[in-house]
């Protein structure tokens, strides 16, 4: 089902006089509104008056976390505190949170961007939600709160935790929808399992968002609750969740580009990368008034995609997110992100293997090797068979990064396995 | 007439040989006979053993990449010509051999190891040309 037609249908051409229209307001805005903005803005020598249309993107400032942290707490509002009416903030782990004010406005925005996400997943006024999202500072519960209201659900707002009172209400209220982070709906598909009372729940979808998660524990939690899994993608800095989100086709998140522009820039040159190709995601809010952000870098990797999408709806798509900025590395002069030798590596088994990424520097040139663990799946006791595993990952990495790797198969468990997230690469360069 | 071999992945790094035999000797797993096909950084052992399951189990236990597979073994005495008629016999039955390795028994006979795409195949065309094939029982006493 889809939420609202005329938007997520909209033809690109009427799409594209929208965001124009849409984006001189919020450079105007924020340009008036912002000393932040205005004097960065003067810095590079830009008015409002140089932006016309979004081609002219590349003129302004971009805006990183930093700055965001720099102007803790309402440095970057580009409205009144008295037309300000809700506060989020970000739980940071490191230094001071990102904090972010919704004027009326803006909170409309954002339960209609849910009710879309919703409608997508084939839900409507019939459906009862369970939000298992925390509710409070983070944007989670209460956007998916007010999203599933204005999609005319029942709403649960039980909040996180408590897996029995979770499952006990599943069970008791008929939940039909979950939203909650994925990690713990695969904690909640355990439990229920254990407790054996999957056929006493109507649960038929959920809506996991908040941390990245893989396709693999899409299938996952889909096979163990019996369920359809959809994707939400969503900043606090943009507005929380529903940003973008899946449609039944799952084939990308369709992003709500009336609101949120997006653009992929090469992280090294921060130059608009070629359509279609991997790079940092790049947004600007063209509709938010309490705290619009021009050219925020996410520094999260993916692509986007301009295609119509089986499910009708004209709007762009971003692939799944495929590692962060700050892991790409440049080999030869080429842009190589382990992520691209992770989805090479998944083409020849069931699960990715281990792997190591090796960069030197030999005879002035950089040597760039890849180790990868041979598992019982792909072994053969034939070494020409062997061989030719190797020249095959070798042959795809080249088609993928653009540039030759060398391969080499190494024993399981020969790679260093590091707790928490895993290093995946040696740069022995030494050149600074 | 099948005899299962068990094929190991090593890397071309020293120890890792002696590492493989220490674990077999310690379960009391004999080894008949072994080949290695090596390329420049890494090498697939084949080895022949009197409990290939129990072998599986221990090596992958270690955290080596290990598989089973089916194969043949030719005995043939010290009478020119032998190895060459079998070869003829298979090619003649449209049966392809992936590798093959010799070993020498006590009793003045060579045994031969053959892989071959089609192993039931394989061992049809040899026994019906009267060529003697070694069981799996008998490949562990010698
Ligand atoms: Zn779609």
């Amino acid at each position: 089902m889809i939420w609202n037609e005329s938007s997520e249908c909209m033809r690109p051409d009427e799409m594209r006089d929208l965001q124009n229209k849409r984006l001189r307001t919020t450079v105007e805005r924020v340009y008036h509104n912002s000393t932040f903005y205005r004097s960065r803005m003067q810095e590079m020598g830009v008015s409002p008056m140089d932006i016309e249309t979004i081609d002219d993107l590349v003129k302004l400032p971009f805006t990183v976390k930093t700055d965001l942290r720099d102007q803790y707490p309402f440095g970057l509002f580009s409205a009144p505190m008295s037309e300000i009416v809700r506060l989020h903030a970000s739980s940071g782990t490191t230094g001071k949170p990102i904090v972010a004010g919704y004027t009326r406005k803006d909170l409309g925005t954002w339960s209609e961007v849910m009710a879309r996400t919703f409608a997508a997943g084939g839900c409507s006024r019939n459906d009862i939600f369970q939000i298992a999202y925390g509710y409070g500072l983070f944007t989670g519960g209460l956007g998916a709160h007010y999203g599933a209201e204005m999609l005319g659900a029942s709403v649960i707002p039980i909040s996180a935790g408590n897996t029995e009172k979770q499952i006990q209400l599943m069970t008791d209220f008929g939940s039909t929808a979950l939203c909650c982070t994925p990690s713990y709906a695969l904690y909640l598909a355990e439990a229920i399992q254990e407790m054996g009372v999957r056929d006493k729940l109507k649960l038929r979808c959920g809506f996991f968002g908040a941390e990245p998660w893989t396709e693999e524990m899409r299938r996952e939690i889909e096979n163990k609750l019996k369920i359809k899994a959809f994707d939400i993608f969503g900043l606090t800095e943009i507005i929380g969740p529903g940003v973008a989100y899946d449609c039944e086709a799952q084939s990308g998140m369709h992003i709500n580009e009336d609101h949120f522009l997006p653009e992929i820039i090469n992280p090294q040159t921060l130059q608009p990368v070629a359509p279609g190709e991997i790079g940092e995601l790049v947004f600007t809010t063209i509709t938010k008034e309490g705290m619009p952000v021009i050219r925020y870098r996410t520094k999260d990797l993916t692509s986007l995609t301009y295609e119509t999408c089986s499910c009708g709806r004209t709007s762009v798509r971003m692939h799944k997110i495929m590692g962060r900025s700050d892991d790409m590395l440049i080999i030869r002069g080429v842009n190589v992100f382990p992520s691209q030798i992770e989805s090479v590596l998944l083409e020849f088994g069931e699960a990715a293997p281990h792997y190591h990424i090796f960069v030197d520097r030999a005879n002035n040139t950089d040597t760039f090797e890849v180790h990868v663990e041979v598992r019982p799946e792909n072994f053969s006791d034939d070494l020409s068979s062997m061989l030719n595993l190797r020249k095959r990952i070798e042959a795809r990495i080249q088609s993928v990064v653009g540039i030759h790797a060398q391969v080499k198969l190494v024993e399981p468990r020969s790679i260093e396995r590091s707790t928490g997230k895993a290093k995946r690469v040696t740069d022995n360069r030494k050149l600074y | 007439m099948i005899i299962q071999q068990l094929s190991i992945f090593l890397e071309n790094k020293t120890g890792r040989l002696t590492e493989v035999t220490q674990v077999l000797g310690q379960a009391g797993i004999n080894l008949s006979a072994f080949s290695m096909a090596e390329s420049s950084d890494f090498g697939i052992m084949r080895v022949i053993l009197s409990d290939p399951e129990k072998a599986q189990h221990l090596l992958t236990e270690k955290g080596f990449t290990v598989t089973l597979s089916d194969v043949v073994c030719l005995r043939v005495p010290n009478t020119p010509g032998t190895l060459s008629q079998a070869l003829l016999v298979l090619s003649e039955a449209g049966v392809s051999i992936e590798y093959m390795y010799a070993f020498a028994r006590k009793d003045d006979a060579a045994l031969v190891v053959i892989r071959a795409n089609d192993t039931q195949r394989c061992i049809d065309a040899l026994q019906s040309s009267n060529l003697n094939l070694v069981k799996a029982s008998e490949m562990y006493d010698f």
